[in-house]
């Protein structure tokens, strides 16, 4: 039994994990919606650039994004420098930071999953629904996004995923801080960096896949509920 | 009433239209597919904007190119019924019902919940999903969500099209009930004539994006070549008045300009108005009344125009208190001796007529 409680160590790390990915989720996600909805719905000059822009995560190496975000957000960064004067915030090397680096990082996932469901909504049912009597907006929250919610959910659960696994952007941005920063990748890293820790390693690796694992199976079943309460 | 003159250039179709809904309660909008009947629907109901022109309803001016005016369609208080019925699946039956009630201001709420319910025959279906319905019950449970919006008037865009020719016959008279029990005017699109004789007081004819004729229904239609059938022969239009009910052999007698012309039994009550469309290759023409025959409907006339027809035939149309075209070979016309004026009868074989009804109050 001794074997299945979960060391200080690992505790830590989980709760820093979930927490950060919980964040990453609730923040980015209405962002996400609003830029999968313009991409989907909308044409204009320069949609190829916005849709470059969100997508460039996805392609750059995470060390890249991670140091970049550290020129911007680093204490003596443009942007960073404006939070401290204005709000006292600081992002770099805190738990929040890492909140940052993996919603960047987990936004372009999240975007395609939600734009993809949103243009598979039939637009005739959004007139539809204006010639009855709702507004633009009226029609996207009670026609769009219910239509689109598996969509929004499955890119909710890759938000989380990504999240969970972040590591290069998240060390180059906020470093391996113990309680603060060492998600779950970055305390194997740690781990695996010194040698005789094999073992507790693996622990990690195992308690990683667990937490992927439930997550993916538990989005699969939320979406079938969805589907089938649709589909009456 | 509805005033509309619109302009829109879609690719190489161009829609210049002018409409005016008449004083009746169902205005047809008819014209072969592709005419851009369901495009001026959509101008209408602003789901489309004109490149110009000008809409107003009940003398509100929903759209004017010349002063900017453009109310959005959920201002516009006109229904919409899509062909394809565009219920939507998230919801139940009810819900989609309720969709356009709860975001009606309860001032402008004329129409009630279940007075629609119970006159499109809803009860049942009230707790069932879209996707579980037949395509005659989504059709309508979207005709209740319309008018449950309590709409100034009514677009049904071909609501019946997609339907097979059994559902078309199950739902015409749900439409028709609509019509007789709420006051909405309505605007009916369709390419059927069928439909179109059922239910139409008044008949704007379409055709390659523009009008070519409107006005009252039997006129209009008689007066263009687009009462042809599905089969492009030509066919007369007359409103006939049910006479006596079946007495027992299957027939129905309706009055029509001093005669009776008999047609298999029709469920109607005596002083019902009913259109009869009849082609004209199923009328026979005779120069004197023939005896022992057994065609029922023999009628006197004048003949009033003898056009060319086509290869060998000769379409001739008579006056018989109404306008009633027939079609015979160049051969009998000569033989005949047809010439315009002349007394002839005219024989019309009574299992040759489509019934098309037109409710109570014609």
């Amino acid at each position: 039994m001794e074997a299945l409680s979960l060391s200080p160590l690992e505790t830590e790390a989980l709760g820093l994990s979930l927490r950060v990915a919980l964040w990453c989720v609730a923040l980015s996600l209405p962002l996400a919606i609003a830029v999968a909805w313009v991409l989907a719905r909308l044409d204009f000059p320069g949609k190829v650039v916005v849709d470059g822009i969100v997508h460039l995560p996805l392609v750059l190496p995470p060390v890249v994004v991670g140091y970049g975000l550290l020129l911007l957000l680093g204490r003596r960064g443009p942007l960073g420098a404006w939070l401290y004067d204005v709000f006292g915030i600081t992002v770099a090397f805190t738990w929040e930071g890492a909140v940052v680096a993996s919603a960047v990082m987990a936004f372009p996932l999240m975007v395609r999953a939600i734009r993809l469901s949103i243009e598979a909504v039939d637009q005739g049912l959004e007139s539809a629904a204006r010639t009855l009597g709702s507004t633009p907006l009226g029609v996207f929250f009670s026609i769009t996004l219910p239509l689109a919610w598996p969509g929004i959910l499955t890119g909710m659960v890759l938000g989380f995923a990504r999240s969970l696994g972040e590591f290069g952007a998240t060390i180059t941005f906020v470093s391996n801080i113990p309680g603060e920063t060492r998600t779950l990748p970055l305390a194997l890293f740690g781990l695996t960096q010194v040698p005789g820790n094999e073992g507790a390693a693996l622990r990690l690796v195992v308690l990683s896949t667990m937490l992927a694992f439930v997550a993916l199976v538990g989005s699969e079943l939320a979406a079938r509920r969805i589907r089938a309460r649709m589909e009456g | 009433m509805l005033e509309a003159r619109v302009t829109k250039v879609l690719g190489e179709f161009r829609l210049e239209a002018e409409l005016t809904t008449g004083s009746g309660r169902v205005t047809a909008l008819f014209g072969p597919s592709g005419a851009g009947k369901s495009t001026l629907a959509a101008c209408l109901a602003g789901l489309i904007d004109p490149d110009r022109g000008r809409v107003s309803l009940d003398g509100v001016e929903l759209f004017n190119s010349e002063n900017g005016t453009r109310v959005a369609p959920e201002r516009r208080r006109i229904g919409l019924v899509f062909q394809d019925a565009r219920l939507f699946p998230h919801l139940s039956v009810k819900g989609n019902l309720e969709y356009g009630l709860v975001r009606t201001p309860s001032i402008e709420r004329r129409v009630d919940f279940d007075t629609v319910v119970a006159l499109l025959d809803l009860k049942a279906l009230l707790s069932r999903r879209p996707r579980t319905l037949s395509g005659g019950e989504k059709q309508r449970v979207a005709f209740g969500r319309a008018v449950l919006t309590s709409p100034k008037l009514l677009i049904m865009d071909e609501p019946l099209a997609s339907l097979d020719a059994a559902r078309k016959s199950e739902i015409l008279p749900f439409i028709e009930r609509l019509r007789d029990e709420l006051a909405i005017p309505i605007i009916y699109v369709s390419h059927v004539i069928e439909e179109i004789l059922r239910l139409a007081d008044d008949v704007v004819v379409f055709s390659h994006g523009k009008v070519v004729r409107a006005g009252p229904a039997v006129e209009t239609l008689n007066a263009t070549a687009v009462v042809h059938g599905a089969d492009g022969d030509p066919a007369s239009v007359i409103e006939a008045v049910v006479e006596a009910e079946d007495p027992g052999d299957g027939l129905t007698a309706l009055a029509f300009g001093g005669h009776l012309i008999y047609v298999p039994a029709i469920a109607g009550q005596a002083g019902d108005r009913i259109r009869l469309r009849i082609r004209a290759r199923d009328v026979a023409l005779a120069r004197s009344k023939p005896h022992d025959i057994s065609v029922l409907n023999i009628l006197a006339g004048r003949i009033t125009e003898i056009s060319a027809g086509g290869i060998g035939h000769t379409d001739v149309r008579l006056d018989i208190g109404g306008g009633l075209w027939a079609r015979i070979t160049r051969r009998s016309a000569n033989e005949l001796a047809l010439r315009v004026g002349q007394e002839v009868y005219a024989l019309i074989k009574s299992v040759a007529i489509d019934r098309g009804g037109t409710g109570a109050g014609g």
